[in-house]
């Protein structure tokens, strides 16, 4: 409406303001003040958006493909890589350039930091760095004869490919390592072998995982949320306080309470037991594995599933489910056609809110998973304690990136508009 | 009187600047720093007056790490383990130690004599040795496994076992349970298929674990009931069943052993404090105190005469020492070389295998 008068006074220049101005400026003038200050209002936020929210996600992608341990210690190996492209055998002039910055790193405390840049394409290199940094002032030309001599890895190609794939502060190296391939000799691709392959097959699972986790929810959830919605009021509150209660309660409380139910010597077992359900050396294995991570995360996300489902069902009117009835359906199928249809931006919501936590999820699985409950997270986190938070950042950005795809999936295929939060 | 102002304002700064100085120590918590605590803390702040915060992680050199690279150092001494003093203080992380700053022996002899072999390094001081052994609860086999290989047997002795969630230890202790001699398991180790081996080794147990992380960890396993036995440090152990009088008892074949360090980060906020708190605690009588808290041994000679009885007045040290002579039949020195450098590899190896079903 605003815009349609400022385009008809931008026809009429002779239009003027009571105090003579054109009005088009007027009112642009007008306009301008309102937009700051509804900027100015939502200012707060976004500032702390971009500084809490957006910086560090963008520093953690950066990490993902920047390291510059090697290539700032070693200024004339990345010269020498720089001229001579890949295939190049290193001459007497590449050693030279070895021994000289491995002078300079002894001098500067930085032969760790390099090695262990290298050491993450190629083990066993970091020692290598440290150790021929330490001698590096005895070096004398040939240097060439005179390194090998020193430590005979250095003749070795593979050490070679790594320096140079190094040598560059930008990298794909870290998502080569998180998508379990590794570089040949050449500096082509290929699997890492069998028993070493890990990040793929976790991604997997991370997802299945939570896929059956949100399933399991959405199973309890369902009639839970139902009754809340139908309920008496007096009821229903009470229901609902039982629903937050554990919302209430610290993570870690929860989880090591579900170590003390579940465990081997605990109270479950224990009972099947004295009952004589279960045999005293045939006890149920439900903690530190597979099954530990399913029950106590269900348990932990269930709240967020019965939230928005509840909010959804409280809306539907219970007319037209007798309607359907009174039309000749079976409760079925007023149930499948009428109901279940109405509460679908509610199970959209539920499911994206608790996949996308479970997705994420870490000390749970940590504190109960024991070894084949671990998810991806699991790994995120241990390279961060390992302190290679390239590669961690690295396995972030491609869960971040499997997780936007799902949105996007989602949006595809249900609609982000269809989702009610509450 | 404004000269009184003045003098008075004077002397509360003064008091406020000396209750403030303070010195915070990072450590494993348990047992452990509760030695710390009573051998060093306590008796450190009664001598200088300065405050010693106490704080716990489950392995001190990672929030380090993370505190130098962020620039952010909050921590002033680190207690850590060997190979990760070695790689801190060669990515430049720690501060150079000075071994003249540090006390000499009671009779004169100079730190660097007194010391025991490789417990001095650049940027750290040992502290204690101590051992990574496993124990077993004596009331389920009152015959108990006397070897390491016993640990791997399950059918001699059904029931679950406990290991530390790592390759570090673990893989030197699959070979000796495998019947390597200790002399030979890093020779092995450093090839392929003494890898292998041992990765073997471990499958044949591997359906019957609990992974621990943290070394408080073990022993409540064990007093739960949920493992039969299981790998700790040597003085958690130890507490559980001298102070907490649990029927827990070490065994002490295949046992590996290394030192554990202090550390002083670079940029510690207390520098000065922090290198008075170092050259406190490492002190012949200090570390000897250690020993009556908690059965790890010191890292100088002279203090080991000055070793004795444990708080409660009655139990003898020496036994329980992973030092000590009949404890060292079998035994392992943890090489730092060798982790320093596969630690990551090995790591990602181990984990690959413990997520492959």
């Amino acid at each position: 409406m605003m815009a349609d008068i400022a385009a008809t006074a931008g026809m009429m220049p002779g239009l003027t303001t009571a105090d003579g101005r054109p009005l088009k400026t007027a009112l642009a003038e007008a306009q301008a003040k309102a937009r700051r200050r509804a900027f100015l209002l939502v200012a707060p936020l976004l500032l702390f958006i971009v500084f809490t929210f957006v910086l560090p996600i963008g520093q953690m992608l950066q990490r993902s493909v920047y390291h510059d341990g090697f290539s700032s210690a070693a200024p004339n190996l990345v010269a020498w890589f720089g001229a001579n492209p890949r295939g190049t055998e290193p001459d007497e002039a590449a050693f030279a350039a070895l021994a000289a910055d491995l002078k300079q790193m002894k001098a500067d405390k930085t032969a760790g930091a390099a090695g262990t840049r290298v050491n993450y394409t190629l083990s066993e290199s970091r020692s290598l760095f440290t150790s021929s940094a330490r001698g590096a002032d005895k070096l004398e030309p040939p240097f060439k004869e005179a390194l090998i001599a020193l430590d005979d890895k250095w003749a070795a190609p593979a050490v070679w490919e790594a320096m140079r794939s190094a040598a560059t502060p930008w990298t794909a190296d870290f998502y080569v390592i998180a998508t379990d391939f590794e570089r040949a000799d050449d500096g082509s691709l290929q699997k890492v072998p069998e028993n070493q392959q890990i990040y793929l097959y976790l991604f997997g699972k991370t997802f299945v995982l939570s896929g059956v986790i949100t399933f399991l929810c959405l199973l309890l959830a369902f009639p839970v949320a139902h009754l809340l919605a139908t309920l008496p009021m007096r009821y229903s509150n009470l229901l609902m306080i039982l629903v937050l209660l554990p919302f209430w309660t610290s993570l870690l409380v929860r989880t090591t309470s579900w170590i003390v139910l579940l465990q081997g010597q605990g109270v479950l077992n224990n009972v099947l037991v004295s009952l004589g359900i279960l045999g005293d050396d045939g006890r149920l294995e439900m903690m530190y594995n597979q099954t530990g991570t399913i029950i106590v995360m269900t348990h932990i996300l269930l709240p967020f599933m019965i939230l928005p489902l509840y909010s959804v069902m409280r809306t539907i009117p219970p007319s037209y489910a007798r309607a359907a009835r009174s039309l000749g359906a079976t409760s079925w199928t007023t149930f499948r056609r009428i109901y279940l249809p109405q509460t679908l931006p509610g199970i959209g919501a539920g499911a994206l809110l608790v996949f996308i936590l479970a997705v994420g999820y870490y000390i749970t699985p940590a504190l109960v998973g024991g070894a084949s409950g671990q998810l991806i997270s699991n790994m995120i986190d241990f390279h961060m304690d390992k302190s290679n938070w390239s590669l961690a950042a690295a396995l972030s950005a491609m869960l971040l990136v499997g997780v936007l795809i799902l949105y996007w999936l989602y949006d595809r295929l249900i609609g982000i508009d269809n989702l009610k939060l509450g | 009187m404004k000269k009184l102002l003045a003098l008075t304002t004077a002397l509360t700064a003064v008091g406020y600047a000396a209750a403030a100085e303070e010195v915070s120590v990072m450590s494993w918590g348990g047992a452990y720093a509760t030695s710390q605590i009573e051998a060093y803390h306590k008796p450190f702040t009664a001598e200088t007056g300065i405050t010693v915060i106490s704080i716990d992680a489950d392995n001190p050199a990672t929030p380090i790490k993370a505190q130098v690279e962020a620039g952010n150092v909050t921590v002033d001494v680190a207690d850590v383990e060997y190979a990760d003093a070695i790689r801190l203080c060669d990515e430049g992380m720690l501060e150079t130690i000075d071994p003249a700053m540090l006390p000499a022996a009671p009779d004169g002899t100079p730190a660097t004599e007194d010391f025991l072999p490789g417990a001095l390094t650049d940027c750290a001081v040992a502290s204690i040795v101590f051992s990574t052994v496993f124990a077993y609860d004596s009331s389920k086999f009152p015959e108990g496994p006397t070897t390491m290989a016993d640990f791997f047997d399950l059918e001699k002795f059904p029931g679950k076992r406990g290991m530390r969630k790592g390759a570090k230890a673990n893989l030197e202790m699959a070979l000796m349970g495998d019947g390597v001699p200790a002399a030979e398991v890093y020779a092995m180790l450093e090839t392929d298929e003494g890898i292998d081996r041992a990765f073997a080794k471990l499958d044949t147990i591997k359906a019957d674990t609990i992974w621990w992380e943290a070394g408080a960890q073990p022993p409540q396993l064990l007093a739960d009931g949920e493992v039969a036995m299981t790998t700790a440090y040597n003085g958690r152990i130890f507490a559980a069943a001298v102070a907490e009088n649990k029927p827990f008892e070490v065994v002490w074949d295949g046992q590996v052993y290394e030192y554990d360090l202090f550390v002083i980060p670079k940029g510690a906020p207390n520098l000065e404090a922090a290198k008075k708190f170092v050259a406190f605690a490492t002190d012949t009588q200090r570390l000897a105190d250690q020993a009556k808290w908690i059965s790890y041994g010191p890292g100088r000679k002279s203090s080991g005469a000055l070793v004795g009885l444990y708080q409660d007045g009655k139990t003898e040290m020496g036994p329980h020492m992973p030092t000590s002579a009949e404890n060292l039949t079998n035994a392992l020195a943890s090489s730092y070389e060798f982790w320093v450098d596969r630690d990551a590899e090995l790591n990602e190896r181990f984990n690959a295998w413990l997520a492959a079903n």
